[in-house]
């Protein structure tokens, strides 16, 4: 089925498309207005013509037809699913003048038709479709009441939902990954490792919340139709759960808190390494939606966020402890989860490709064909798992990074999902969620080698985790 | 206190899904199919913040009716009714107002309580008004058939106490 247009709820459909679909329920509905002004209700057999537009059938005994007013024909299909519910919703009306047939037959001429099928427009998508009719829909009471009305969430849900709080996962594995690396090579603080794991996380929290306010600003979210949980921004802008001005103070009082406990590390353990990955990290953090740089508008929000969530955090929380000092080890340490981290946007950037194509967001799965897309998929975490055990090898990570390698199935299992789910959106679901897991995996792995570096260490100096 | 014959109280509670029908501005007639909810007088349905044209055609002219006519959302029942009454939208707490009906929706679609708890993911969808329905006549069609017609009963109003 060809996409929907973005203003569409539903496919349009005219009267004769609106018959054939008619035709395929095994009864209708008649309903019309009686001249109390009720609706009333016959459900009826008809015989459906939808070259002519005509749908004849029997004059239902009982209340009378009006002579000319409109009737409508509504098909209505569910299956039931006992202990559960039901399942494929689908139902279509159509609309015309009825005129009386030879053998009290009525012929009801079809003049315009609507209906709903979740088969063709998923019910997560027509809910999305539907939110400008909620806005409205508070819009008005709230003109009706004199007061505001909006939707609401539990303070809990609000806040896990507006700052994607479930996310920080992609930045917690890398500044622990750096603190344990630096703890592995003799350099730790717990006060200002505690601070570092903060820092990062405000910046983190300050970017998914700026992402929403500057893709609402540049119409990216309002164009995408198909969000799901892991993609899509947070949407509580689209759905008046939060205001636009409440989420560019959220962004910013996050960046400033994050600023701030920068400031303290900076005075406390500074160096210029860690001032320029401080900065750096900052720019990256804020211009991957913030204009004039918009990094993921111009196809560099894959690099954007590896270079962001690998290296500048893993080195950050490195420097932090070693006051300046840097080495090839946290680096490399860095580059799987940075390849990793660019794969969980870069899967998540699938099914919003269309809505991104729209606003302009030139994401790579909207740049490339499919098959580019699932072959720049395997390369990334090929490479990803490729720089582990190539640094095990060559003695740079420890020998039980290798454990990492038995992640390989569930990246197997995201590369042969991305074929079949590639348009489906909410089928894709269950494969992003995977590919989440590898990333998380990964790190937690490369972080319980470090881990058992460090208690080999003090438990037994002479064993040591490293080859060569 | 029931209102309504007792075969089309039957059919109320098994109805997975009946057909609301309410009239547009122009007068015509727009049919919804919706779970329909009856606690033994009134029939309710409920409607999300993101259908809610209904609700606006409902303010505009509260007379409506309900058919159930489907033996697949019937549980096999093949006896048809349409009820005709008077529908007030009940939206003073769109958040949690109609989770005074969960447990009846619950009996219909139990997954609904999953749901309910995955509200986060789908918070606009629980956002609902309620449609109550007070019942004025109801069309009986004992074996469903469109071709006798119907026994037709009107409901006594009751006056409020």
């Amino acid at each position: 089925m060809a996409a929907l247009d973005l203003g569409r709820r539903t496919p349009a459909l005219d009267a004769g498309q609106g018959l054939e679909k008619l035709a395929t329920y095994p009864f209708c509905v008649l309903t019309w207005v009686d001249e109390d002004g009720y609706p009333v209700s016959v459900a009826v057999t008809a015989t459906i013509d939808p070259a002519t537009r005509t749908a004849r059938f029997e004059a239902p005994a009982g209340p009378p037809l009006p002579g000319d007013a409109e009737l409508s024909l509504t098909g209505s299909h569910i299956r039931p699913q006992p202990g559960y519910g039901y399942d494929e919703r689908r139902h279509v009306t159509v609309w015309g003048r009825p005129t009386a047939a030879a053998g009290g037959r009525i012929v009801l001429t079809a003049t315009r038709a609507w209906g709903w099928d979740e088969a063709e427009v998923p019910f997560f998508e027509y809910s999305e479709r539907s939110s400008g009719q909620s806005r409205r829909y508070f819009d008005a009471l709230s003109a009706e009441r004199g007061t505001p009305v909006k939707p609401r969430l539990a303070f809990g849900s609000l806040v896990l939902r507006s700052t994607r709080l479930p996310f920080l996962s992609a930045t917690i594995v890398p500044v622990l990954l750096g603190i344990a690396i630096a703890a592995s090579d003799g350099f730790f603080d717990w006060p200002t490792a505690l601070l570092t794991v903060l820092g990062a996380a405000f910046v983190h929290l300050g970017l998914n919340v700026s992402n929403d306010v500057f893709d609402t600003a540049q119409g990216a979210d309002d164009a995408n139709v198909t969000p799901t949980k892991f993609s899509g921004g947070s949407r509580v802008i689209q759905y008046g759960l939060v205001s636009f001005r409440q989420m560019a103070t959220l962004a910013t009082v996050f960046y400033l808190v994050a600023g701030v406990i920068g400031l303290v590390l900076l005075a406390v353990r500074g160096s210029t390494e860690l001032l320029v990955i401080g900065a750096v990290g900052f720019v990256v953090s804020l211009g991957y939606t913030a204009p004039p740089l918009k990094f993921v508008y111009r196809g560099l929000g894959e690099i954007a966020v590896a270079i962001g969530f690998g290296p500048l955090m893993l080195l950050g929380a490195y420097v932090v402890q070693t006051r300046g000092a840097l080495s090839w080890e946290p680096f490399v340490a860095s580059l799987p989860i940075a390849l990793l981290v660019a794969l969980i946007l870069y899967v998540n950037e699938i099914p919003d490709r269309r809505g991104d194509a729209r606003a302009g967001k030139r994401t790579l799965p909207v740049r490339w064909s499919k098959s580019a897309v699932i072959a720049g998929y395997r390369l990334a975490a090929v490479a990803a798992y490729a720089i582990v055990a190539g640094g095990v090898v060559v003695g740079l990570l420890p020998w039980p990074a290798l454990f990492a390698l038995l992640t390989v199935p569930l990246a197997l299992q995201v590369s042969r999902g991305l074929e079949p789910y590639y348009d489906n959106p909410y089928g894709l679901m269950a494969i992003m969620a995977v590919n989440i897991k590898v990333h998380l995996y990964v790190g937690l792995v490369l972080l319980a080698a470090y881990a058992a570096v460090l208690v080999a260490g003090a438990a037994a100096p002479s064993v040591d985790l490293f080859l060569g | 206190m029931a209102t309504l014959p007792e075969p089309i109280e039957a059919l109320l509670d098994v109805a997975l899904v009946g057909e609301l029908s309410v009239v547009d501005p122009t007068g015509r007639p727009v049919t919804y199919p919706l779970i329909p909810l009856y606690d033994g007088e009134r029939i309710y349905l409920t409607s999300s913040t993101l259908f809610s044209r209904k609700l606006e055609h409902i303010k505009a002219n509260p007379k409506v009716s309900l058919s159930l006519t489907d033996p697949i959302a019937l549980g096999g029942r093949t006896d048809r009714a349409t009820i005709q009454g008077d529908a007030r939208v009940i939206e003073e707490d769109p958040h949690g107002g109609w989770e005074r009906l969960l447990p009846i929706w619950e009996k219909k679609e139990p997954s609904i309580v999953y749901f309910l708890k995955e509200r986060v993911a789908l918070p606009l969808f629980f956002e609902r008004s309620l449609i109550e329905i007070t019942p004025r006549r109801a069309l009986y069609w004992a074996d469903g058939d469109p071709a006798r017609p119907p026994v037709a009963t009107d409901v006594p109003r009751k006056e409020a106490a």
